[in-house]
């Protein structure tokens, strides 16, 4: 089989799913909806392992799959580049989604829209991989608006629900936002490289670097900042960085399984990817770079922030993926592009797992979301309790598991970074990670620990018939996936973090000036997987996660007191309720304005001055004229003789004074 | 073969028509059955015989091809001259395929009537094809008018409750603007040495201040029809008024109509005039494109929210042709096939509903997914494709467009790309409310989702703007040197 063949079963494989389950779902059933589809998924993960097992071998593809269209010298393609960056995301993507699909069979369970659900997910496998395989920006862009879709349909997917179709229209929209920037970015790779072939492009990249473009009258900017700040403009859409990451908690509105899947692991990690895959053209953007990072530290700090006021307990999770893609982008900020993949990868991991096992207590609790009528489930949900537990230890970076080292790799880059703006990014990655500690052991605390606080109160899903029921534990099918996944949080860091960081992995693939390796600094002081654990336990990042944990025990769990006393904090509180209020400010300013805008234009300019004016303006002129000529022609001959011996004499006068 | 006796493109023209004469011959009051059956057979019959056309076009030609020539008017020196290029030929084929769902769309739908309504949509077909052949300006000039005259109809006699008011302003408005055409034409005439021939025009020198002068004659035909701001006012309202197969038409075809003048004449003939006065086109285009993507937004009636929808995606058009190069160009002329195709089945959407429930306010729905969930997942396919998602056809001319505007000027293609935020913005909102939802109200719920002629009309529909996009090289291929002569002719200074 050729190399070829073997990437097209990874991609299309999922499709295949996804149409037979999406065209002939009716006919082939629920069971079988859910085994093509995950059949689909699990022939693209193997195929993903052995094309892994490829590149390991140091094979590198880079070919077209046919001409997509073919304008002036342009050869716009569809292909694939697989490397090893692309390989990775491959397993990572496949491997969760796999994980999802096997939990949905279990979750949406009881959904008349079962079969569509699995559709949508396998559809959202092949635009991801898609994306991830490119070779070019064009197909780039494709798998990115496709990933995008897919979010809006499964954002929506309960159409009936107000707040779902809400969020999934804003979820578009500020994504459009986004690309906006992509697109102009794209626009300008095409037009000063000539390509939009990645290798193409990369070749002239020190070439771009010393161009100047005119933006305004005689300022003369850097190509290349400009081209990347465009780029990472649509990363800040798909990966929800500040001030673009407004849809994503909202997001929260579409059923969990997707929430892991697309808002924590794959998609909102695609800007991460992108950046990470354009290393060559951001090395010579010191400017890029810089804003790259500050973009990141604020998302990094402000929204864990938002966090701990949230009680809905896949909010608190979603904020936590927010944070953590700012970490991702802080580590892209400070060339650390190789610790950035890594957290991705830990993270898709770990976050999955919260986010699934944040479902399962949603079903165990009767589709209850709200933390305070929660607690006391360690008893009750052992194994949901042992792998939410392991999740949050990865996340906080407790030392030995998965998010320990990508984070601890990601806080050492910055702190040998010399980009502008890396020491406000040092001071907000390490408070980041008290905040972290905080929010993600309240939640803990909220949900597992304490006593049972009832369930009721105001469940969404209202279901009266389950109202009395006690929490229980999944089943099987539920939690299988979860333990999967908390293995994975456990040991991917600890055994990849010598291979990915050190060992040369992506040599080739990510691009870092020598004076911008502050992965290769960190690298002189890492002696093993294993001395770094026992080292983490000395270091500041682990005891500002303790002293996280230890104040949220206090507050939540150990004393009542403690938390009535919070009340100080109201106004704080109030500006975290209200996320800023930049959502108030996104639909006073936005939402409204442009409508105003649009009535202004269309009342004012549409109808009062071109119809009214000018068109029906001009027809009345012309009915005026017409009425005039009419009233001129009264029939009488006396008028008419009057007039002629008016004229007679009027032209007898010209003729004599005209001489 | 038949084309031996009359030439290929002198069969595309008049086929249609005969077979729109014939069918108001054979029907008439109680014969509705027959003349439907004619007319389907008429426009199938129209496009099969453009098939071998478009498999025996040479894509490497640059001179017009299947060239007729016979003398019509002799002291004028008129001629009966027809020839195609690959841009003739794809909007031909657009024209053809379009009036084919026309007489389906109208199948149970027209009532009243039907013959003669059957009969305006087959003559005007062959009068379109007859503007996107002609070589001879007269014969350009009389085509292009005459197609005023079936559309008039269609409106005044099949529209809805203001059809006189919509079918007054837009034979006046495209009528006052078609006249300046002919003095250029005449003047062109007499400069050429007394010709008609678009082809001597090509090659005739002409002054710059006479170039600015007819540039300006010509861009009052070609920019009313297509429509530009701030000449767009007519379309909306004819839009709303006009029957459903009316709208399809004059959104996929006779809109393309301004466009095909930009190209055929405007560029070619006034090259330099073209280039000076390309700024204010520009300006107007992007002007087209934001004002009215915000115009489209607060729209209520759906059919007017997609009216307007279409003047801003014609922007894109006039954009891509006046930044002159090939992207941009190419990217005009699949803008407006893709235009066709998309804006064609959101009228047959709004059609759809309109037939249940007799509204087209978007306040009325609400819902439909719940009664209607295969006609939701066609709509958001045009409806996805009309933001210009990427993998639809909508995507690639705004892209090429985009890319090319950028070779221009950042702040032109940064004001092109507002409408990938503005076109979303506009079409999903309009999709939300309608389709998502609490059911709206007793009505809907009790609405009947697609018929077997409903979902072949607008999955055939989905899958040509999902292939486009997908793969549009044949269609870039076909154009391709065309537009690279045009970019050519245009590029020689001519005083």
């Amino acid at each position: 089989m050729t190399s070829m063949n073997l990437y097209l079963i990874a991609a299309l494989s999922p499709l295949l799913g996804a149409l037979l389950a999406g065209f002939f779902g009716r006919q082939i059933g629920r069971s079988g909806a859910h085994t093509v589809t995950i059949l689909g998924v699990t022939v693209s993960l193997l195929a993903s392992l052995i094309v892994f097992r490829d590149v390991l071998d140091g094979h590198v593809f880079n070919g077209a799959v046919y001409t997509w269209a073919l304008v002036g010298n342009v050869n716009f393609e569809v292909g694939f580049l697989i490397d090893r960056l692309s390989a990775l995301m491959m397993i990572v993507v496949t491997s969760v989604s796999l994980m999802v699909h096997i939990y949905t069979i279990g979750y949406m369970k009881e959904d008349p829209g079962y079969q569509r659900f699995f559709s949508y997910i396998s559809l959202f496998t092949f635009a991801m991989l898609m994306l991830v395989m490119s070779n070019n920006f064009l197909q780039l862009f494709f798998g990115w608006e496709a990933v995008g879709l897919v979010s809006y349909l499964l954002i929506g997917f309960w159409y009936k629900k107000e707040s779902a179709i809400y969020a999934n229209l804003k979820a578009f929209l500020v994504n459009r936002v986004g690309d906006f920037g992509f697109l102009l970015g794209i626009a300008l790779v095409l037009h000063y490289a000539g390509s939009l072939d990645y290798a193409a492009v990369f070749a002239q990249n020190e070439n771009l670097a010393t161009q100047q473009i005119e933006l305004f009258n005689g300022v003369g900017w850097s190509l290349v900042t400009v081209i990347c700040i465009c780029l990472f403009v649509g990363a800040m859409g798909k990966s929800a960085q500040f001030p673009l990451h407004v849809w994503l908690p909202d997001s929260m509105e579409g059923p969990t399984p997707i929430s892991a899947l697309i808002h924590a692991a794959t998609m909102v990690t695609a800007g991460i990817f992108m950046v990470a895959r354009m290393s060559p053209l951001f090395e010579y953007s010191e400017a890029a770079l810089s804003f790259v990072l500050i973009i990141g530290s604020i998302t990094a700090l402000f929204m864990g922030l938002l966090g701990l006021v949230q009680n809905d307990i896949k909010r608190v999770v979603a904020y936590s993926t927010l944070s953590q893609l700012g970490y991702m982008t802080v580590a892209l900020g400070v060339s650390a592009y190789s610790a950035a993949m890594f957290h991705l990868m830990t993270h898709a991991f770990f976050k999955a797992l919260l986010f699934l096992a944040a479902g399962s207590v949603i079903i165990g609790m009767h589709h209850q979301q709200d933390m305070r009528y929660m607690g006391g489930l360690r008893r009750k949900m052992p194994i949901t309790w042992l792998v939410s537990l392991i999740g949050s230890l990865a996340l906080i970076g407790f030392p030995f598991l998965s998010g320990f080292y990508s984070k601890d790799s990601i806080i050492e880059s910055v702190h040998f970074s010399t980009i502008p703006g890396s020491g406000f990014a040092y001071i907000a990655v390490l408070i980041g990670v008290f905040i972290t500690a905080l929010y993600s052991f309240r939640m803990y605390f909220l949900v597992f620990e304490g006593e049972y606080r009832g369930g009721s109160g105001s469940a969404q899903h209202d279901q009266s018939e389950h109202k009395n029921h006690e929490p229980h534990e999944s089943p099987r099918v539920v939690w299988m996936p979860l333990v999967v996944l908390a293995v994975l949080s456990v040991f991917s860091g600890a055994i990849s973090i010598e291979p990915i960081l050190f060992g040369g992995y992506f040599d080739g693939v990510i691009f870092v000036l020598t004076s911008h390796d502050v992965v290769g600094q960190f690298g002189e002081h890492f002696h093993g997987w294993l001395a770094m654990g026992l080292h983490g336990f000395q270091t500041l990042p682990f005891w500002l996660a303790l002293a996280g944990v230890v104040v949220a025990w206090f507050i939540f769990l150990y004393s009542p007191r403690a938390r009535a006393s919070l009340s100080v904090f109201a106004p704080i509180r109030r500006l975290l309720e209200e996320k800023y209020f930049l959502d108030k400010l996104n639909e006073w300013c936005f939402a409204s304005g442009s409508r105003s805008l649009g009535n202004l234009l269309w009342r004012i300019g549409d109808q009062k001055v071109i119809d009214g004016l000018l068109v029906n303006g001009s027809a009345k002129l012309v009915g005026k004229l017409g009425l005039f000529l009419r009233r001129m022609q009264t029939g009488f001959i006396s008028h008419y003789a009057f007039v002629m011996i008016l004229g007679a004499f009027a032209l007898v006068t010209i003729w004599l004074f005209g001489k | 073969m038949l084309t031996n006796i009359i030439g290929s493109l002198s069969l595309i023209v008049w086929l249609p028509i005969v077979f729109g004469m014939l069918v108001l011959v054979v029907g008439g009051e109680g014969r509705e059955r027959i003349s439907r059956w004619i007319a389907l057979l008429g426009s199938v019959l129209g496009a099969l015989v453009v098939i071998p056309l478009w498999l025996r076009f040479d894509r490497t030609e640059a001179t017009f091809q299947f060239v007729e020539f016979s003398p019509w008017i002799d002291i004028f020196n008129i001629n009966y001259h027809l020839g195609i290029d690959g841009i003739s030929l794809i909007l031909i084929l657009l024209n053809v395929v379009t009036t084919i769902f026309v007489v389906v769309a109208g199948w149970e739908v027209i009532t009243k009537r039907v013959s003669h309504y059957n009969a305006a949509f087959l003559i005007l077909s062959g009068m379109i094809n007859g503007v996107f052949c002609s070589l001879d300006a007269m014969l350009f000039y009389v085509f292009f008018e005459a197609t005023l005259i079936p559309m008039f109809l269609i409106i005044g006699v099949w529209g809805g409750p203001n059809r006189v008011y919509a079918a007054v302003k837009f034979f006046l408005y495209t009528l006052a603007g078609s006249l300046l055409t002919l003095v250029a034409l005449i003047y062109l005439y007499r400069t050429s040495g007394g010709s008609f021939s678009i082809l001597d025009f090509y090659a005739t020198s002409i002054p710059q201040s006479a170039q600015v002068l007819i540039f300006l004659a010509l861009f009052a035909a070609f920019a009313v029809k297509i429509p530009m701001w701030p000449v767009h006012t007519w379309l909306p309202d004819a839009h709303v008024e006009a029957p459903t197969g009316g709208s399809v038409v004059l959104a996929a075809v006779m809109l393309k109509l301004g466009g095909y003048g930009f190209l055929r004449l405007s560029l070619p003939i006034v090259p330099d005039a073209a280039n000076e006065l390309a700024p204010y086109v520009i300006g107007l285009s992007l002007i087209a494109i934001v004002y009215i993507g915000f115009v489209a937004l607060i729209q209520r009636d759906m059919k007017k929210l997609i009216a307007y929808s279409s003047i801003s995606h014609m922007g894109f058009v006039t954009l891509g042709i006046f930044i002159f190069n090939t992207e941009g160009m190419q990217g005009a002329v699949i803008q407006m096939v893709s235009h066709g195709f998309i804006s064609a089945a959101l009228f047959l959407c709004v059609g759809v509903l309109y037939d249940r429930l007799h509204s087209r306010e978007i306040a009325d729905y609400g819902g439909v997914v719940n009664s209607m969930p295969i006609f939701a997942a066609l709509f958001l396919v045009f409806a996805m494709a009309n933001a210009g998602l990427p993998g639809t056809s909508g995507f690639v001319g705004e892209f090429l467009v985009i890319m090319g505007a950028m070779a221009t000027n950042f702040w032109f293609a940064f004001a092109a790309a507002m409408t990938l935020i503005l076109g979303a913005a506009y079409t999903l909102w309009m999709y939300k409310r309608v389709i998502f939802g609490n059911v709206g109200s007793e009505k809907v719920a009790r609405l009947k989702d697609v018929n077997v002629r409903e979902f072949t009309m607008l999955f055939v529909l989905a899958l040509v703007v999902i292939g486009v996009g997908l793969y549009p090289k044949p269609f870039t291929d076909v154009i391709g040197v065309s537009v690279s002569t045009i970019l050519d002719l245009a590029s020689v200074t001519k005083n």
